[in-house]
């Protein structure tokens, strides 16, 4: 019997990295010599900024291996697998030693992302094997009663994850009070932030969660049908939520008289999304399902009341299912001894953009904003200066750094004028542009916009026009008035979420950041030198050796002169891209 | 708004291709009078074909019942569906919030001057079709783009061009053997 244990780590993101041919290499190996040790894998371990992840598993204990290529994964086998010596300094996380990336992990709590990167996604043994099914098996056991279970939820002080933070087990009690032979459960796996990804790796990584997750909520609201609506962008998450739900049925999780609870009947679908963020909006993903445009519609009437094909619906978010088992299984007070006075529990965050330590965490509600960035997240890249953290993607807004000492709950980041959102925490650096920021929410958001009210359809793109011709440098006085203007105008008349909070982003950057409004406008000048229209590269003739590295890289072929000659770039073809200036070794490329 | 962008996108006539419908046969006989199957039966529409075939939302309509009105209208609402069809390779370069502060609209730019084509268009040989989209969910590897179903991180203008070259050197190759 094998007693090593290597697993690969096969979500999306260590795909794109190279982890399918780390995969297939240590299966060759082992192949090729009838190598002794068990090959498995698993999905988002969270330390996506050390992909591709090797762990290897035997009677020492565990150790993570990070940055593999099939060259490391020959080492690994050879000297820690074979020879029984571990190579340390390819190490990222163990409980045996220190390594330098341990503060990633300091601080997190994991109830959502329990089993993420310690299963296998596509066996339901090892899930079961940690826990899994257990909440479901105790509710048939001990004959618990669905108000049991909503009051259980209620207690816990869940809040629903998927931005607008409403009480779970209040939006249960409602859908439960109303009667219909007809009843359905909807799991919302959109996951519309362009920038994050919690939702997508907990798919990827622990499918199972989430469906017992539906199937509790099922039996808690009396609801007959399940729908899970996935982007398609999601390609693997759809695969796996499609074997995990087959092993479901097989198990006897779904189908008739779950559990051998009488009358409990659920089979649950996949709906895949067709690319549409409004659609993330829980009226419109109805419309969708039903096979129209995503359109959202006035509440009331709730889905509660009148959802889906008219019956009354209960609609979640991914991470908010996944909540669930844990807490049914283990009391409200295992999960509400997290968090602050109204904000309980855990909430994971995917921290991307300038951060070192790129990835998925999970931490208790109130960690402070700095201690994620900083303490887990390792600071900014090439130590840069910090500048903001964009929350709450579209519907968000900037936080500068005077506010990184706030906690992180609904309450506190709701008053800096950005909202929790669903998870993305977007770094940005000395670097980024702040009115280019806005102009980028903007652009999605008017795009996005599905047309139906006139504020949202017209009132975001005399928004992005004036942004866009600030960052252009025809920036006018008196824009930023018109822009506070619009966004009030908008934020009132729109019917839905997406129209709503349309502004945030614009009226953050203006109040913590007008200075770089105000550069652009007057000075026409970009204090981040990040707008192309006001940026221009230039070759100092001084410090040119003519190298020819800037005209190799250029992608365009903007730099021209010979080999050991001064060069010079043609500003009529340049993109302003920056592979000359980061790739020169003289530091003869300007940029202002 | 939503369905304007299909409409720039589309250009001004839609073509009218000679394409097999027999081949959505056996999507029409699973779909057909199942509630909500709009947009199922228009996604397995456009996996067979690469975009939607004006004689295939006829066929669809003939068959189904469904109103080309109605197939028309959700067609265009969703970023997901073509109207005309597509290169043989699709390159979709993110432009999700951690890409664009990593650059992505360089790698955008540096493709279109690379390839002469505008996003959304495909280039005249039929071999690529160039789009965007909002997070690939590898934003750690920010900027990323997808070319079929390989992914591509870290890119900087010049690698993103490259990666492209190539896979056009080994097409021409292809066809030159
Ligand atoms: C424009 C817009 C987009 C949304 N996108 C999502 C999404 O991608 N995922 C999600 O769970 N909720 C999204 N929501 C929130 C949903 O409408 C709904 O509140 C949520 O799914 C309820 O689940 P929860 O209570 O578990 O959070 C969006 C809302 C709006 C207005
Ligand atoms: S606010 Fe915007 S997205 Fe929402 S319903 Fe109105 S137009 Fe549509
Ligand atoms: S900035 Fe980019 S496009 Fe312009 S010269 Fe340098 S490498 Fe070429
Ligand atoms: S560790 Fe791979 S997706 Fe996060
Ligand atoms: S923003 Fe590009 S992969 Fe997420």
């Amino acid at each position: 019997m094998a007693e090593t244990k290597v697993i690969v780590g096969l979500g999306s993101c260590g795909i794109a990295a190279g982890a399918n041919k780390v995969y297939n290499k240590l299966k060759a190996l082992k192949e090729a010599d009838n190598l002794d040790f068990e090959l498995t894998k698993t999905s988002c371990i969270g330390m996506c900024f050390r992909e591709p992840l090797v762990e290897v598993v035997d009677e020492n204990g565990s150790m993570i291996y990070g940055d593999v290529d099939e060259a490391k994964a020959i080492e690994i086998i050879q000297q820690h697998v074979l020879g029984h010596n571990p190579i340390k300094e390819y190490v990222v996380k163990t409980d045996l030693f220190s390594t330098p990336d341990q503060s990633y992990f300091e601080g997190q709590v994991k109830i959502a992302l329990r089993n993420c990167g310690y299963i296998d996604p596509e066996n339901i043994h090892e899930y079961e094997a940690r826990g899994g099914y257990q909440a479901l098996r105790k509710i048939a056991h001990e004959s618990i009663s669905p108000e049991q279970i909503i009051q259980t939820i209620i207690d816990s002080g869940l809040r629903g994850r998927g931005g607008g933070g409403f009480p779970t087990g209040m939006k249960w009690r409602f859908a439960r009070a109303n009667q219909s032979d007809e009843k359905y459960i909807i799991c919302n796996a959109d996951e519309g932030d362009p920038g994050a990804f919690m939702d997508r790796s907990l798919l990827e990584g622990d499918p199972h969660a989430v469906i017992e997750g539906m199937i509790i909520g099922a039996y808690a609201i009396g609801a007959t049908e399940g729908v899970i609506y996935c982007r398609a962008e999601y390609p693997l998450a759809i695969k796996r939520l499609n074997i995990a739900l087959a092993q479901a049925r097989e198990h006897g999780y779904l189908g008739k008289n779950i559990m051998g609870i009488q009358g409990f009947n659920l089979d649950i679908y996949i709906k895949e999304g067709a690319g549409a963020f409004v659609c993330g909006e829980e009226t419109a993903l109805m419309a969708s399902i039903e096979g129209k445009r995503g359109m959202p519609s006035k509440r009331p009437p709730f889905p509660a009341e009148k959802g889906l094909w008219q019956k009354p619906s209960n609609i979640n978010n991914v991470e908010t299912f996944a909540n669930v088992p844990y807490i049914v299984a283990n009391g409200a007070e295992s999960y509400n001894k997290y968090g602050t006075e109204k904000s309980k529990g855990t909430k994971v965050f995917a921290l991307t953009g300038k951060i070192k330590h790129g990835g998925l965490v999970e931490v208790p509600m109130g960690t402070p904003l700095r201690d994620i960035i900083y303490k887990l997240g390792g600071g900014i890249q090439n130590d840069k200066k910090f500048k903001a953290v964009q929350l709450g993607g579209p519907s968000g807004g900037c936080i500068p750094e005077h506010l990184l000492d706030i906690q992180v709950d609904y309450e506190q980041v709701t008053a800096t004028g950005a909202i929790m959102g669903s998870g993305g925490m977007v770094v940005m650096d000395e670097t980024t542009c702040m009115v280019d920021v806005a102009r980028f929410f903007l652009d999605f958001t008017q795009k996005e916009s599905c047309g139906k009210c006139t504020f949202c359809r017209i009132g975001t793109k005399r928004m992005l026009e004036i942004l866009t011709r600030i960052t252009e440098g025809e920036g006018q006085e008196g824009d930023i008035e018109k822009l506070e203007e619009l966004a009030l105008q908008v934020r009132e008349s729109s019917l839905c979420g997406l129209g709503q909070t349309a502004p945030n982003p614009v009226l953050t950057t203006i109040k913590y950041f007008r200075h770089e409004y105000e550069a652009h406008i007057r000075d026409k000048k970009c204090p981040a030198h990040s707008c192309k229209k006001l940026l221009t590269y230039e070759i100092d003739p001084n410090k040119c050796t003519g190298c020819t590295v800037c005209a190799v890289k250029c992608p365009v072929k903007a730099i021209d002169g010979e080999r050991k000659k001064v060069h010079h770039i043609n500003q009529e073809i340049c993109i302003k891209c920056g592979d000359c200036y980061n790739n020169c070794r003289f530091d003869a490329i300007t940029k202002s | 708004m939503r369905v304007q962008r299909l409409l720039t996108k589309s250009g001004s006539s839609i073509p009218t291709d000679e394409v097999d419908l027999s081949l959505i046969e056996p999507l029409i006989n699973k779909y057909k009078g199942k509630k909500g199957n709009l947009i199922p039966l228009l996604q397995g529409v456009q996996a067979i074909y690469g975009y939607i075939p004006r004689s295939a939302f006829e066929r669809l309509s003939d068959e189904t019942g469904l109103k080309l009105s109605d197939m028309y209208g959700v067609a265009t609402f969703y970023a997901q569906f073509r109207l005309s069809p597509v290169g043989k390779h699709i390159i979709k370069v993110c432009h999700g919030t951690a890409c664009h502060v990593q650059g992505a609209d360089s790698i955008s730019m540096a493709l279109k001057e690379a390839l002469k084509v505008n996003d959304g268009e495909t280039t005249p040989d039929k071999l690529f079709t160039l789009e965007t989209v909002a997070c690939l969910g590898c934003c750690s590897l920010a900027p990323v783009m997808m070319i079929d179903e390989e992914t591509y991180g870290k890119l900087t203008g010049s690698s993103a061009v490259k990666i492209v070259k190539e896979i056009k050197i080994k097409e021409t190759q292809v066809k030159g053997d």
